[in-house]
């Protein structure tokens, strides 16, 4: 039956024709909105550029990273001959001495990649550095857009393989921890504030890295009959729990991160002595 | 009028598809009313000709889209409330679909998308009446169930809003969950008839156009999670046949072993 809404066949559409193409209802502005939608984005953008900063400084720095028994997680395992000798600590000199680099860039490069390729952290950068959109329902300024279809965000792809990359990096920063249970003479059985700052730390980064949506289908997800698999359809559910939290964890294992950088930074320049608290 | 009502002011779009423009309105507004209620005081009181689609007024039918202060919502199912009393609103039609006239859009796109998706494949040997599944296989499928075809997750998703070049090749946040939905059923039986919803969805849906910004989530107001449950595990499970060496490793061995 013929309803006179039945949709036209278009001709050649222009690219960048989108909320003021001639089709749509006339309307000059790119948005109507009155709240302040502006704010997550800026926030976001904020948020992240300070992170990237502070990381690429300490990154670069290849000093204040290690005063026993905490290593900085940035220098987690450091693999190069120009490591600080961390007693029993995860340092394996993979990389001779003709690497003169710091250690950290060794490293930093899978966690990295973890969050870059992040499912939370794409829309937050999408939207926050490159405006697309800016906010829901105000106008993007590109002319065209291919999302993730072609180079070189069809990378994105690979997100997968930087979550079992992430997994044994957790492992490393969770032997750390295990080694926080010292004092600066090496004698187990000893707690400092650091150590404190370290398990905070080591919870948000495994929360974060099984909350991930690669490690929700790698579980479960991709199954078709959970009935036929208890045990994995249990996993997906407990998984889809924490992926519920995803963007609050991304941000709190972000933060805490830089913090347990910091807080190393802070004792290995001096700047205090770690609090003991037995 | 009684002592809690007001005069609020309007501004609402009117035009067709040869142009238009906001035009501004003062109009009763009582306790408890919601945007639609304003818009048929509109049409009793002031102009009886403005163009508005709606059916059922409880936020089930999906007819009364619209975008109020430039957000996607259903008119009758936001609340006067929301808004301070000195407060301008704006309505205008859906800005992702060619304007019919006022608050009417042609959302015959959505329909042709709708089309493009082949139906649930009936399994072998299974006849009407005899399908058996357990109620954990159907969680995820139900949740999709929900969707009232509103539209408004197509209207504010960038990719074809902003770009009206992609509505060839995409298929919105819609369509892929329902490519989502079939392909996480557990009785439907499109691989064994050769068709393979996840390479489908992503070279003949469009999923790659999706960046997940999660906008059809956040205005979606059936709830329903359509980025995190339907759109992310549809690209995970692309990423299975494409780009996962192990998992294709696996599935030659599997297969060389039947």
């Amino acid at each position: 039956m013929a309803t006179g809404t039945e949709p036209q066949p278009k001709s050649g559409t222009a690219p960048g024709g989108g909320v003021r193409d001639g089709t749509r209802a006339a309307i000059a502005a790119a948005h109507l909105r009155t709240d302040r939608w502006w704010l997550a984005p800026a926030a976001t953008a904020a948020g992240l550029l300070a992170f990237v900063v502070y990381s690429t400084w300490r990154a670069f720095a290849n000093a204040d990273y290690y005063q026993a028994p905490y290593v900085s997680p940035f220098y987690s395992p450091c693999l190069a001959d120009n490591c600080e000798p961390m007693r029993s600590g995860p340092n394996w000199e993979i990389f001779g001495s003709w690497w003169g680099l710091s250690p950290a860039l060794l490293v930093l490069i899978f966690p990295l990649g973890f969050r870059l390729t992040c499912y939370y952290y794409r829309k937050a950068y999408y939207r926050g550095f490159w405006a697309s959109p800016p906010a829901c329902a105000v106008a993007e300024p590109h002319k065209k857009y291919t999302g993730e279809t072609r180079f070189p965000l069809v990378l994105q792809n690979i997100h997968r393989y930087f979550f079992y990359a992430a997994v044994p990096v957790a492992g490393i920063l969770t032997y750390d921890t295990v080694l926080a249970f010292r004092d600066e003479h090496y004698e187990w059985g000893h707690m400092g504030l650091g150590t404190l700052v370290f398990l905070v730390n080591i919870v948000l980064i495994w929360a974060y890295t099984l909350s991930c949506h690669s490690c929700r289908h790698i579980v479960g997800g991709k199954l078709k009959h959970f009935s036929r698999h208890p045990v994995r359809y249990r996993m997906w559910q407990w998984v889809g729990k924490l992926n519920a939290r995803h963007m609050l964890l991304a941000w709190a294992s972000l933060v805490s991160v830089a913090l347990c950088d910091l807080y190393v930074y802070l004792l290995a320049s001096s700047a205090f002595d770690d609090p003991r608290l037995f | 009028m009684s002592a809690s009502s007001y005069d609020a002011r309007f501004k609402v779009w009117r035009g067709d598809p040869g142009g238009g423009g906001l035009e501004d309105f003062k109009v009763e507004v009582n306790e408890g009313e919601v945007v639609l209620d304003i818009v048929h005081r509109l049409q009793a009181t002031q102009v009886p000709d403005l163009a508005v689609r709606w059916n059922c007024k409880a936020g089930k039918c999906g007819s009364c889209s619209a975008e109020i202060n430039g957000r996607p919502r259903l008119m009758c199912m936001t609340r006067m409330s929301v808004f301070e009393r000195d407060e301008v609103i704006t309505v205008t039609p859906l800005r992702a679909f060619p304007v019919v006239r006022d608050l009417v859009t042609d959302v015959g796109f959505n329909y042709t998308k709708a089309r493009d998706v082949p139906a649930f494949v009936p399994p072998a040997g299974v006849g009407p009446g005899e399908y058996r599944m357990q109620q954990a296989d159907v969680d995820r499928s139900q949740e999709f169930r929900k969707c009232i075809e509103c539209f408004l997750c197509q209207d504010t998703c960038h990719v074809v809003r902003d770009h009206e070049e992609n509505k060839g090749a995409f298929a919105g946040p819609r369509f892929l969950m329902r490519v989502a939905e079939l392909d996480m059923h557990p009785l439907d039986a499109a691989a064994e008839s050769g068709l393979d919803r996840k390479r489908a969805a992503q070279e003949e849906h469009g999923l790659g156009y999706c960046n997940i910004t999660k906008c059809c989530t956040e205005v979606c107001p059936e709830g329903i999670k359509i980025t995190d449950n339907a759109l992310i595990p549809l690209k995970e499970r692309a990423v299975d046949r494409k780009y996962d060496p192990l998992v294709w490793l696996g599935n030659k061995i599997r297969r060389r072993g039947e």
